[in-house]
């Protein structure tokens, strides 16, 4: 390919939702998706041989696949492996071909009734592997349609364009050789990104670009923090980018050297990073080895819809979660709705101010029912494991605690009279409210577990989704860690473990703060596991003003 | 008996599923593919349902929904039949070998 002689056009920037990755620059690469090209049906006989054909295809892909992947990569596909293989599958498809049906159609149809069967259930562990149903249906297809063999072109360190990218395909690209990928559709929290993130992929969503209009070959800019693409960037950029660039990759070389290590200051002091668990998923993408346990499970997910799981389903959840964590403390916090997250059939409508309002642990007194289900299960789960921990959001005042200790106390004497194993977890809660801030000392919890994002709220008194009050609710306020010291002084005293578990701990840049208050357990997102562990090898606490690591 | 409807001889046997997460993705492959294994017609019914189902199709058992710390019947129709309920059996009671 010559280089163009002619002067730069201008450049056109394109914002979209960053999900994870940092900067790099390389040449565009548009990616059409499966079904792009049209395909022209042949007789039935010719139908079949085409579908079994992409059937092999696909498998021998998929096999290939399997051989490069993790475990945990591995038992997914292994899954869709199998169903490539299944009479129960295949059998109707090529009745429907026989009887005349195109055989991408025919598949389309099988696939699509069944995606529906599993999603339509309501069973959570089915439901979450109609997104497996989905990724084969598109891998067979893109055998049928030929699409697949569009992956060889892609040139090195090019940025993939595409509408959207499924899970197949993006385990189908060796992204060591590529700077990153941009999609015009896709959220932040699809299965996509949350595998982007697990093995930082440099992935921006939601850009709205249209692909046509983007020059076959140009270079662009990609900022995946910043959730921007720079098409055509001017010369200036281009070198800020380079430069980025080469830092990005020093950094990761680094994380990469202390993600598997237990954290530990530069100075010597111990401190465990554990991993806040949002969705199911993330059981399957993330590795236990990398953390020292969950710090905080938010359970909303399970009740996502206005689904109410019952105590089996709950169950089988957090059975799932303590097995993932294999042995390593594990700290589920109670349904924790209200506020700016709303559940229909659960939450109380038409509150004049939500977030003072009915939320957290005062909503579940509220449905006392949906709480004691939840408590039901906990407390079975923490029969089958000692490492379990039950935390209370949105607590206020020590009656509270009590009140929710009875109704513990009163499950398990229920379960126990039925002849259910249960046993009594630790039971602490979330600090979150200046109040129960300034006076932790008086709950009788059995540890802390700082709640950052609500504190910052309440104690600024700045809403967290108002941008014109940003200013105000910096998390360094001296507010916001003067409470943190006393939370950290109030567990030592008591003998009870401080945590914290909101955002704050998510963000590299403020962990010299947190260690500075003298936490020594913070529980943040999965992808920034490995980044706070460099946070905190690299804090040297000796002679900083504040430093307190008795 | 009547003769209209052949009497099929099944062999039958049950055991608890240990996996936490009941017969999901995982055991289902492992299951399906030494089902497969025998030429005897294989089927497995989870306690809590009435409905025998194909032990040899994945989709059919991730269908089923057997759950952990339940009894998984499984029954085998054919020449290997005490054998593949045996092997069956026996996967299980390994838990899968996890």
């Amino acid at each position: 390919m010559t280089a163009p002689a002619q002067p730069q056009t201008q450049p056109q920037v394109y914002e979209g939702i960053a999900v994870s990755g940092g900067v790099a620059l390389g040449p565009l690469h548009v990616l059409r998706g499966p079904g792009a090209t049209a395909r022209r049906a042949g007789d039935p006989v010719q139908e079949a041989a085409a579908f079994k054909a992409a059937l092999n295809e696909a498998a021998t892909a998929l096999q290939a696949l399997i051989e490069a992947e993790d475990s945990l990569a591995g038992d997914i596909l292994e899954f869709q492996l199998a169903l490539l293989e299944d009479d129960d599958i295949t059998a109707p498809v090529l009745a429907a071909i026989a009887g005349g049906t195109p055989a991408d159609r025919a598949w389309i149809d099988k696939m699509d009734a069944e995606i529906a069967d599993y999603r339509g259930d309501g069973d959570g562990v089915l439901a979450g592997r109609a997104e497996d149903l989905s990724d084969l249906k598109n891998r067979v297809l893109s055998a049928l349609t030929g699409s697949s063999a569009a992956l060889a072109e892609v040139p090195a360190g090019a940025i993939l364009v595409a509408e959207d990218l499924t899970p197949s395909l993006f385990l189908d690209i060796d992204w060591s050789r590529l700077a990153g990928a941009v999609t015009t559709g896709g959220s932040p929290t699809s299965h996509v990104a949350i595998l982007a993130r697990a093995r930082g992929v440099s992935l921006v969503v939601g850009t709205r670009l249209a692909v046509e209009g983007l020059p076959a070959g140009g270079t662009a800019i990609l900022d995946a923090a910043a959730g921007r693409l720079t098409v055509n960037p001017d010369s200036a950029a281009r070198a800020a980018a380079e430069a980025a660039g080469a830092a990005e990759a020093e950094k990761e070389r680094a994380i990469a050297a202390v993600l598997h290590q237990p954290a530990r200051t530069a100075d010597g002091i111990p401190v465990m990073v554990l991993a806040n668990i949002d969705a199911p998923a993330l059981l399957d993408q993330v590795s236990s080895d990398i953390c020292d346990g969950v710090g905080l499970t938010r359970t909303e997910f399970l009740f996502a819809g206005g689904r109410q799981p019952d105590e089996e389903e709950q169950l089988a959840f957090y059975r799932r979660l303590l097995a993932w964590a294999d042995g390593r403390p594990v700290t589920v916090r109670t349904l924790d709705a209200g506020g700016d997250k709303p559940l229909p059939g659960v939450t109380i409508d038409g509150e004049t101010n939500p977030f003072l309002g009915v939320r957290g642990l005062r909503l579940s007194f509220a449905r006392p029912e949906v709480f004691r289900c939840q408590l039901r299960a906990l407390v079975r789960a923490a029969e089958e494991a000692g490492n379990l921990k039950v935390m209370l959001p949105m607590i206020t005042a020590p009656w509270e605690l009590d009140q929710a200790r009875a109704m513990l106390d009163e499950e398990i004497a229920g379960l126990r009279q039925a002849g259910i194993p249960c046993a009594h977890p630790a039971l602490g809660i979330m600090i979150e409210v200046p109040a129960a801030a300034l006076m932790a000392g008086d709950f009788e919890a059995d540890f802390y577990s700082i709640g950052s994002n609500d504190l910052i709220q309440y104690t600024a008194a700045c809403a967290r989704d108002n941008p014109a009050v940003a200013a105000l609710a910096d998390p360094r306020t001296p507010a916001v860690l003067e409470l943190i010291r006393r939370v950290v002084a109030a567990g030592e005293a008591r003998g009870v473990e401080v945590s914290l578990c909101g955002e704050m701990a998510s963000s590299p840049a403020l962990i010299s703060s947190l260690l500075d208050c003298g936490l020594t357990m913070l529980s943040c997102a999965p992808a920034q596991i490995g980044p706070v562990k460099l946070a905190i090898a690299d804090y040297d606490g000796r002679g900083r003003n504040g430093a307190d690591h008795g | 008996m009547s003769d209209i409807e052949p009497t099929v001889e099944w062999v039958s046997d049950a055991a608890v599923i240990q996996d936490p997460t009941g017969l999901h993705a995982r055991p289902a492959v492992k299951l399906t593919r030494l089902a497969k294994t025998f030429e005897a017609a294989v089927e497995i019914r989870a306690n809590h349902g009435n409905n025998w189902t194909n032990a040899k199709s994945p989709n059919k058992v991730m269908k089923l929904k057997a759950a952990h710390g339940e009894p998984l019947h499984v029954r085998a129709a054919g020449a290997d039949a005490p054998a593949a309920v045996a092997a069956l059996i026996d996967l299980l009671n390994r838990d899968f070998d996890d």
